[in-house]
Parts: structure tokens; sequence; C-alpha cells
């Protein structure tokens, strides 16, 4: 929706526009899931499409309509959730360890090593970022993240009861 | 790759300190020539005693320490100074530059130190600072420059003598994230340049640059753990200049 607020669309750019934006974020789109999207949006009466004049094909032009965009407003003025309380390690973590199916400090220490090689792939590809990109950003986001996690993990060995006794 | 430093069992107790926790207690530290090692530990762990040791500032209370095929823990005070001069470079936290001295003349010293003529001292240090990105601050006072901006200079007059080890000890420690993000690629332009590389932090940024990662803990080295070279990162989307 947010691509259309503009001057409006066909299916087809907006397609492109996704792939260009967010290509490996997002599942190989196909252009059915585009037009069945923009049809929802279209019987919800976010988005109106008018045919375009002259092409044989019923190729459709899409804008948004002022109830799309209070909707469009409404989701880009609300703030996304701060807790991040899903995490795949922790999940492991409780999993493994409740069921004795590994040394709770053993987890602790590869998922480090994984942290800091994470760490190291970052700044490397960081530095091949030019300055003020959203990329340059986002890795800046994800390193900060990554020490959080780091320093997670030392709080979850303090917390562990010393090697060789039973906790 | 030949070993360039090679400590061995060094312990070290300080006056009127607890002889039960020394402040090491026997570390076996071997660095190949080439290599960037990363200390990390918490404070307190001995990394700070374990640098200044291996860096002939200080003297360990046993063990030995090796430079280059060289026991160098027994060296007279004149001998330890020439090496230190010539060999090693040393950065710290708070930066140590001489307040008195402009930002120039603190990377000439170390090379009149030497024996350099001073025109030659002062095409090497003003190169240096270029290379660093603070050259147009070179006639200023340290104090009226930024943390980040001292730090460089600080590294700057560490890599004056070409030196062939670097010790570093919390480098980034009194920086922001952008400082931080410059020094370090500074070290790692250093380490690309043949340098040996050690440096102790608290930061896991900063570790995560050396090869090799150290941890410490009540004066021992507990634990080192290698990394690959760094693996291909995919963004999620292709980036675009910020609006």
């Amino acid at each position: 929706m947010a691509l259309l607020s503009g001057s409006g669309g066909h299916g087809y750019e907006l397609k492109q526009s996704l792939e260009h934006r967010f290509g490996s974020l997002l599942p190989a789109l196909n252009s059915g899931q585009i037009y069945s999207t923009l049809a929802r949006l279209e019987r919800d009466g976010l988005v109106e499409g008018d045919a375009v004049a002259g092409d044989a094909r019923g190729k459709r032009r899409y804008r948004l309509t002022d109830a799309g965009r209070k909707v469009l407003d409404a989701w880009v003025g609300e703030p996304v959730p701060g807790a991040r309380l899903k995490d795949e390690f922790f999940v492991k973590f409780v999993i493994a360890t409740s069921a004795g199916l590994a040394d709770p400090r053993a987890l602790v220490e590869a998922q480090r090593t994984e942290y800091l090689q994470s760490l190291r792939d970052l700044d490397s590809r960081l530095a091949e970022t030019g300055p003020s990109s959203t990329a340059e950003l986002l890795i800046e986001g994800a390193v900060l993240h990554l020490k959080a996690d780091l320093e997670w993990l030392d709080l979850i060995e303090q917390r562990l009861a010393p090697a060789g006794v039973p906790a | 790759m030949s070993v360039l430093l090679d400590a061995r069992h060094v312990v070290k107790r300080y006056d009127g300190g607890d002889p039960s926790t020394p402040a090491l207690a026997g570390v076996d530290v071997r660095l190949d020539r080439g290599e960037f090692v990363a200390v990390m530990g918490p404070s307190g762990c001995g990394k700070s005693t374990m640098l200044t040791i291996l860096a002939g500032l200080d003297r360990p209370t046993d063990g030995e320490v090796w430079f280059d095929g060289r026991r160098i823990d027994r060296l007279g005070e004149t001998e330890l100074a020439k090496l230190r001069r010539r060999r090693i470079g040393f950065v710290f936290q708070s930066f140590n530059l001489l307040p008195t001295l402009s930002v120039a003349e603190n990377v000439e010293l170390p090379l009149l130190l030497v024996g350099q003529r001073r025109g030659t001292a002062r095409r090497t240090a003003a190169a240096l600072l270029e290379d660093l990105g603070v050259a147009e601050r070179r006639r200023a006072a340290p104090g009226r420059l930024s943390g980040g901006q001292q730090q460089r200079v600080a590294l700057a007059r560490a890599l004056a003598n070409d030196p062939d080890l670097v010790l570093a000890d919390e480098p980034t420690g009194n920086l922001d994230s952008r400082s931080t993000r410059d020094v370090l690629g500074l070290l790692r332009a250093a380490h690309r340049r043949g340098r040996t590389l050690l440096v102790a932090t608290h930061d896991a940024r900063v570790a995560a640059a050396a090869d090799r990662i150290l941890r410490m803990s009540d004066g021992r080295i507990v634990e080192g753990r290698v990394l690959g070279d760094a693996r291909p990162v995919r963004l999620p989307f292709d980036p675009d200049p910020l609006p």
C-alpha cells in the first residue's frame, strides 16, 4: 500500500519494486500473489483499480482510496513492538538442557562462537558499505543486537551451576 | 609461521597483594608473527598486567618472556627501553599523549628517540598522521582533539618506528561507536600490513576482528577461540542511500 501511496501503479510495477527493495527478504514473489492481494484490497475498499484504456490484457492501474490511506497512516503511526521475547537459541537451550540432550555450557560456548563470528562477518560487510546507506544502519543495528546477545550468554553462563557441580 | 612472542608460565605478584591470588597465575601466550589476537575478560582478570609485562613495561615475578627468540624479562633497563622503542608499540585506553607537545611532536618523539634526524622524523610523522586522518590537527595540543582523534594520534605514535608487535589495552574503551569503528579499521589495516597485534578489550566487536580470542579469568587464560574468515552477509534488500 505504501508503494501505491504516491501516484499508484500496475501490479507488475509493484512486483518489480518489491523485488528490488526486499528481494532476498521475501520468498520469491509470483505475480499471482500480487494480483490476489490487490484484488482483496480492492474488495475491502482500500485500493481502486481502473482498467488501462486500450490494453487488451486487462491491465489495471491501482491507487489508494481514502479508507486505504487511513489504514496505511495507522500502520505507519503505530510503533512496532519493542520486546523481543522470541529467541531461537533460548528455545533450543531450554529444550535441549531440560531433556538432558546437551551440556548447557557447551551450548553457550558454541553459540558464543557463532555470535562472535557473525560480528566479524557484519563488520567485514560494513567495510564494503558506503556511509549513510540503509545497509549501514541495518548492519549497525544487527551489531548492537549481537553485542547484547553475547552479554546475555555471559549472564546465562553465570547463572549455571559451576562446572562439575550438579545444579 | 615463526613465533614472535612467547610467554611461558608468567606469574605476577604485586608487593602487598594477597599472595594466594596473584595478578597473573601462570600465563602461557604464544603469538605467531602476523597474528591478530584479542584478550577478553572481566575487569581485574589480569589483562592489563599481562600486556605491560609482554611489552617489557613491567617484569614478571616468575616465568619467562621471549621476544623474537630472545629472552627479555631479564634484560637490563637500557636494553629493554631500546627494544620497546624500536620493536614494540603500545596503545593505552586513556591515550597517554604528552599534553605539552603538539600532535605532530607526540608522533615525532619516538622517532627522535631512536636517533632519526629531525627532518626525517617530521616527514614520517606527517605521513602517518595523514594515513590516520588527523593531519589537519597536527599543530594542535592533544587535549583539543576528540577522543577518537587522540586515539588515532596514539596509534600513529605506536606505529612510528614500524614495530613488529603492537599491544593495545582497551584502545576503544573511551570511544563512541563511530570512533570505535574507525580505530578498529586502523588496527585491521596495521594487521594487513604485517604487524602482530595483541589487543585487550571488553568490546566483542573489537575482539571479533581478531583471528584468535583468548579469555582470561583470575589471572589465567581459560580459553582460546579461533575465528574463521568473514562469511558473506546477504542483506534482505538492495541497499539504498538514505533519503
